[in-house]
């Protein structure tokens, strides 16, 4: 291998690049134009454009990457996570171009990217499944039939799904045929398959998964599990390795299982087998994940292994070199992801620039971030910024750790779930690591949010003070240092243009916080707040008086639409004046009743002339 | 050449110097805190009007962090009240210099919660001294206007006359192409209707904003109409029906962000001031409040103080064996070089020639200079006399008085007698002069004076073989020594603008450097001259 090319954006394409740097391999990156500023293109050795933005037409399109491969000369791919990496026929084709394809076979993707296929073949292989129908007759009468029979509460899923898409949790019998439909139209739109699985639903259970990693020469290991119970609608947000409630028996025979999975398709390369663990320790096979995962840096914290390395070496046939018995996990690592989104607002997702960016990392600390400082988020993509990964000798200094790292990080200018994260990192049954997936909605169940305090706004004021001082040192000559912030009275303090109330402060001190000092607001990380003030902002002063409609001009009356008593809208012609031969239409710029028309079609007025007089419509009422 | 200042922190004087500076210094700025809380009072009718007062306009209207000089701060104090402890400083206007969008600008606005912004004794006086310092320095003129005009209770037939200076000082700003930019925050009625007419640009606020010739009242009692302010001169009126108002704003603040983005579009050249490397001083400028005796009959070394504000506390004296009571030193400050005139004691008449040819110097490369006023004048005696100190003295006084470079003057300390006119005093075009809150000014001190008098008095007595009235003689002493040394006060000469304004020793390098820059700019730049100025349409 010898030129990879890389078929994602983002913090894996980076995170892919480096370790192919690492072992000389130059890499290929592919983007679009919303993708221009990305920091993977500029870390590749070479990038080539696949499409403007959206992603059918981009990173989705195989073809186009394909085609990205042959042009570059790259002789193997990378898929990453998302995007094509579990798409058949991808690998298939990246095998079919004689290029080499950095994951499982095509056959193993397939096979688990049917849950219900996956789920009869997992039976077959004796891993332990949630009861439930993966039949093929879909017939609405057979599929109530079935749910009756594995009892309530249930989950519908779609057997193409993934990302909680076209999945329904059903409470009680009679909302079983409508959670069919919707979840079998969903699943039509979402995945081209409206293919359905029953399962029994485990209520606030555990997820937990295994890092399973295969070569081509039969051996097949597991890494360990991680823990991902905190997610929210199905996504997860924190990730720990290993899970904090596993004996060790529970452990083995998780993985035992996992091994087996895997080893009944015939994978190769990393893969995560994930289960559910319900409060009484039994577990579940949910779902193999045939790639390599988002959480994956948390296995290589407590392993010591590099799982992209890993799968390079599998990609060329290398054998693994060494056996279960050589995996050794060391201390406890938790990962949080950054997104762009508003946990205020239903964690929906922001766009914009990300005018200041900070992680400063530190002692245990490792940060996969896809984006730089000055970065435009764009609505196209997946909305995670970042991934900050703790590490520590126990989970309670991993824990720690982690709160430290996303204190010291930035993210301004755009809203982000940083402050979430550290809500969550610092919940008390977080830390107790009793966490379940119920976790967020039981605890913030009206979302996050911050309040900024006085002494938050006292310091902001400052902060404005000192950035706005640079923007107007830059716009100024030269002003001596000395001189700047100085005043030969006690008259000049500084107004702080806060939109919900400006302060009168006496610049003092820089608060020497991180800040972003955008058009309409201001943004600091002030500790664990991540604070957003937003600025007075003025647009043109508008006239009083629009009940009166008068001519801009001297000129002729050539139409008149209007008579006493119609009802108009801002916008609605009321007359024509011409004048040199223009002729220009006057509307009306209120809601109103016309009371009064002032003039007569072929009038000549002079400029100011009233033509027709409005009325507000409560006026009379 | 440096200089070794022997009054430093371990001088046996000068803790008790320090004290009695910075108590001045305090009552300075209680004076202008005076001025600020007297205007604070207004407070409920501005909130209630939704206006912003009078220093959050200019706090809104400066950039944040840039430097700012104010000018005629202590304007009025004691004028139209003589009693030092109510008297409020001003005039009813804030004005001084600072940066608006990037440009160093002349700031002036009228302080509405005093009095309603209504013109006092002074008021006049400072507007026509703002005007001239905009036009010598080609600073944009910026005007927030809100003011009753004048009150007429206090009317004097001189005020209304010299009042119509300001708006010729207007139009002759307009006519060198020094933009006028104006914002009605409230009424600018009668005499004061002229200031947006005779603006470049004019920003009214709506409701609030106001221009007319006349208001309700005396429309009503001139002609019997009944009409309301707002129709009269309302700013919305001006914005659509005579365009007297070029941009209409929502309020103080809008209106505050409509001439930022006006100075912010001028074409105005900012880029005039290069960065300068210097060196600061080696000895602490904060130490300045403890090198001057208060006492000004205490001589001190000048040298002192110019260690404390030129760069690198170094400089280059010159004939220092001549003369050498009048100090001629060549020296840096920020970066600028200049020549400092100082004293240390009377001028004699070896100080005046030196000094005389020092200014022509100044002159002949084009030197900014530097006044440091410690002076009780111009040598008196047969010898002094006899040595031609009148003519010598003259030419100190014509020299002064017509080299073109930036002169900028300070008392800090004695400026006396004909002394104060070769020392670049009140009436000599300082660009900039200002007074520390120690120093004395005046035709002579009181105990001069007074024993003057006296000696006039003993000799009159002799003439007339006539005994002396010892007591009488007593009294009239002290009544001559109060009259003067009362107007030789700072504070009283500064509330009779008889400078720029007051300020803290401590920030003499500033001011003086902020100064220097303000000058260079002003006289690097070019303008865009017209004959008539900006006519309305």
């Amino acid at each position: 291998m010898r030129r990879l090319l890389i078929a994602n954006r983002g913090e894996i394409a980076c995170r892919i690049i480096r370790t192919a740097a690492e072992r000389g391999i130059e890499t290929v990156a592919v983007y679009t134009d919303a993708d221009v500023c990305a920091p993977h293109v500029a870390e590749a050795t070479q990038a080539v454009r696949i499409g403007s933005g959206p992603v059918g037409d981009s990173y989705l399109d195989a073809d186009k990457v394909l085609a990205a491969a042959v042009q570059s000369g790259a002789d193997a791919v990378h898929p990453g996570y998302g995007f094509l990496s579990e798409n058949a026929d991808f690998a298939a084709a990246v095998g079919a171009a004689g290029l080499i394809w950095v994951g499982p076979p095509p056959e193993a993707i397939r096979a688990m990217g049917n849950k219900a296929e996956a789920k009869r073949l997992m039976i077959a292989a004796g891993v332990p499944c949630v009861p439930g129908y993966e039949g093929a007759d879909q017939s609405d009468p057979v599929l109530i039939a079935e749910g009756e029979k594995i009892g309530f509460p249930l989950m519908v899923k779609a057997a193409a799904g993934g990302g909680g898409r076209g999945m329904r949790l059903v409470d009680r019998a009679t909302d079983l045929p409508g959670a069919i439909q919707l979840a079998r139209d969903e699943a039509q739109n979402a995945f081209g398959s409206g293919e359905l699985i029953l399962e029994r639903a485990i209520l606030g259970p555990r997820h937990v998964e295994v890092q399973v990693f295969a070569d081509t020469h039969g051996t097949t290991v597991h890494l360990g599990e991680r823990d991902c119970s905190v997610q929210r609608r199905h996504q997860k947000v924190l990730e720990e390795a290993p899970c904090p409630v596993l004996s060790d028996a529970e452990r083995d025979a998780m993985g035992a299982a996992a091994v087996q999975a895997a080893e009944a398709i015939g994978y190769v390369g990393a893969g995560t087998v994930e289960f559910l663990r319900d409060a009484s320790g039994d577990f579940y096979f949910l779902e193999m994940n045939t790639r390599l995962q988002v959480e994956h840096p948390v296995t290589e914290a407590v392993t010591g292994l590099d799982l992209v390395a890993l799968q390079l070496d599998a990609a060329i046939g290398k054998p693994l070199g060494f056996t279960q018995n050589d995996v050794t996990v060391t201390g406890h690592a938790i990962e949080a992801r950054l997104y762009a989104e508003d946990p205020a607002d239903g964690f929906k997702p922001s766009t914009g620039k990300l005018s200041r960016w900070i992680a400063l990392g530190g002692a245990g600390i490792r940060v996969d971030s896809g984006v730089v400082e000055g970065i435009e988020i764009s609505p196209f993509y997946d909305p995670m910024l970042a991934k900050i990964i703790a590490h520590g000798a126990t989970r309670e200094e991993a824990r720690n750790r982690l709160a430290r790292g996303l204190r010291d990080l930035s993210a301004l200018g755009i809203t982000t779930n940083r402050d979430f994260l550290i809500a969550l990192v610092k919940d008390e049954t977080f830390a107790a690591g009793q966490a379940t997936t119920a976790l967020i909605g039981d605890t913030f169940p009206d979302g996050f949010g911050v309040q900024a305090d006085d002494t938050d706004r006292n310091t902001a004021a400052q902060v404005w003070c000192q950035a706005a001082a640079k923007t107007a040192m830059a716009n100024a000559a030269w002003v001596p240092a000395e001189l700047m912030g100085w005043s030969s009275s006690a008259t000049a303090q500084t107004r702080v243009p806060f939109a919900d109330g400006a302060m009168l402060v006496t610049p003092g001190k820089d608060p020497a916080l991180p800040y972003a000092l955008t058009e309409d607001a201001l943004w600091l990380t002030r500790g664990d707040k991540t604070l957003r003030f937003a600025l007075e902002t003025f647009g043109v002063a508008s006239l009083a008086a629009p009940d009166r409609i008068t001519a801009p001009m001297a000129g002729a009356i050539t139409a008149v639409y209007v008579s006493p008593g119609d009802i108009v809208a801002p916008g609605d012609p009321v007359a024509v004046i011409e004048a040199m031969k223009m002729q220009q239409a006057l509307s009306a710029t209120m809601d109103g009743r016309v009371t009064e028309v002032a003039v007569a079609t072929g009038a000549q007025v002079p400029a100011g002339a009233l033509i027709v007089k409005l009325e507000a419509p409560d006026a009379t009422s | 050449m440096t200089f070794e200042p022997q009054i430093t922190k371990a001088h046996p004087d000068y803790a008790q110097n320090r004290m009695g500076m910075l108590q001045l210094v305090d009552k300075m700025r209680g004076l202008e805190a005076r001025a600020t809380a007297a205007s604070e009072k207004r407070r409920p009718v501005f909130d209630k009007r939704g206006q912003l007062s009078p220093r959050e306009r200019l706090a809104a209207l400066l950039d944040p962090g840039m430097p700012w000089l104010e000018l005629f701060n202590l304007a009025s104090y004691m004028v139209d009240d003589p009693n030092p402890d109510t008297s409020v400083p001003g005039g009813s206007m804030i004005t001084g210099i600072g940066y608006v969008s990037g440009a160093r600008c002349f700031i002036f606005i009228d302080d509405s919660g005093i009095n309603a912004g209504a013109m006092t004794e002074k008021s006049v006086e400072k507007a026509l001294a703002a005007v001239a310092v905009a036009q010598r320095q080609k600073l944009p003129f910026i005007h927030l206007v809100e003011s009753a005009g004048a009150n007429l209770m206090a009317y004097t037939v001189e005020l209304w006359a010299h009042g119509g200076g300001m708006f010729a000082g207007l139009a002759k700003l307009s006519a060198s192409g020094i933009p006028v930019i104006t914002v009605l925050h409230g009424a600018s009625t009668a005499g004061g209707a002229y200031q947006p007419g005779l603006s470049d640009y004019v920003v009214g606020v709506k409701d609030n904003g106001m221009a007319m010739l006349a208001g309700a009242a005396l429309v009503k009692a001139a002609t019997g109409e009944e009409a309301r302010d707002t129709e009269l001169g309302g700013a919305e009126m001006h914005a659509t029906t005579t365009g007297l108002v070029d941009y209409l704003a929502e309020n103080d603040a809008h209106g505050i962000a409509i001439a930022r983005e006006i100075v912010g579009r001028l074409n105005w050249d900012h880029a005039g001031g290069r960065s300068r490397a210097y060196d600061h001083p080696r000895h602490d400028t904060d130490h300045l409040a403890g090198v001057v005796p208060l006492d000004h009959t205490q001589p001190y070394d000048a040298r002192e103080v110019v260690a404390r504000i030129a760069d690198n506390s170094d400089f280059t004296e010159f004939k220092p064996g001549y003369g050498p009571a009048t100090v001629c030193l060549h020296t840096r400050l920020m970066g600028h070089d200049v020549q400092i005139l100082a004293n240390n004691g009377p001028i004699d008449p070896d100080g005046a020639t030196k000094a005389t040819h020092f200014l022509q110097l100044a002159q002949h490369t084009g030197t900014p200079v530097i006044f440091l006023n410690n002076t009780t004048g111009y040598m008196v005696g047969a010898a002094s006399e006899h040595a031609g100190m009148i003519k010598h003295g003259s030419k100190m006084i014509q020299a002064v008085t017509n080299i073109t470079v930036p002169k900028l003057s300070l008392y800090i300390g004695a400026s006396f007698g004909a002394g104060n006119y070769g020392m670049c005093g009140y009436a000599y075009g300082a660009d900039f002069l200002f007074t520390w809150p120690n120093a004395k000014t005046g035709v002579m001190g009181g105990a001069q004076a007074a024993g003057t008098m006296e000696a006039v008095a003993r000799a009159g007595a002799a003439r007339k073989g006539a005994p002396v009235d010892e007591d009488r003689l007593a009294k009239q002493s002290a009544q001559i020594t109060t009259h003067f040394d009362r107007q030789s006060d700072a504070f009283y000469t500064s509330g009779r603008m008889l400078d720029m304004g007051m300020i803290d020793p401590r920030d003499t390098r500033r001011v003086l450097g902020f100064c220097l820059d303000t000058c260079a700019e002003g006289r690097r730049r070019e303008l865009s001259p017209n004959t008539f100025g900006i006519a309305r349409p």
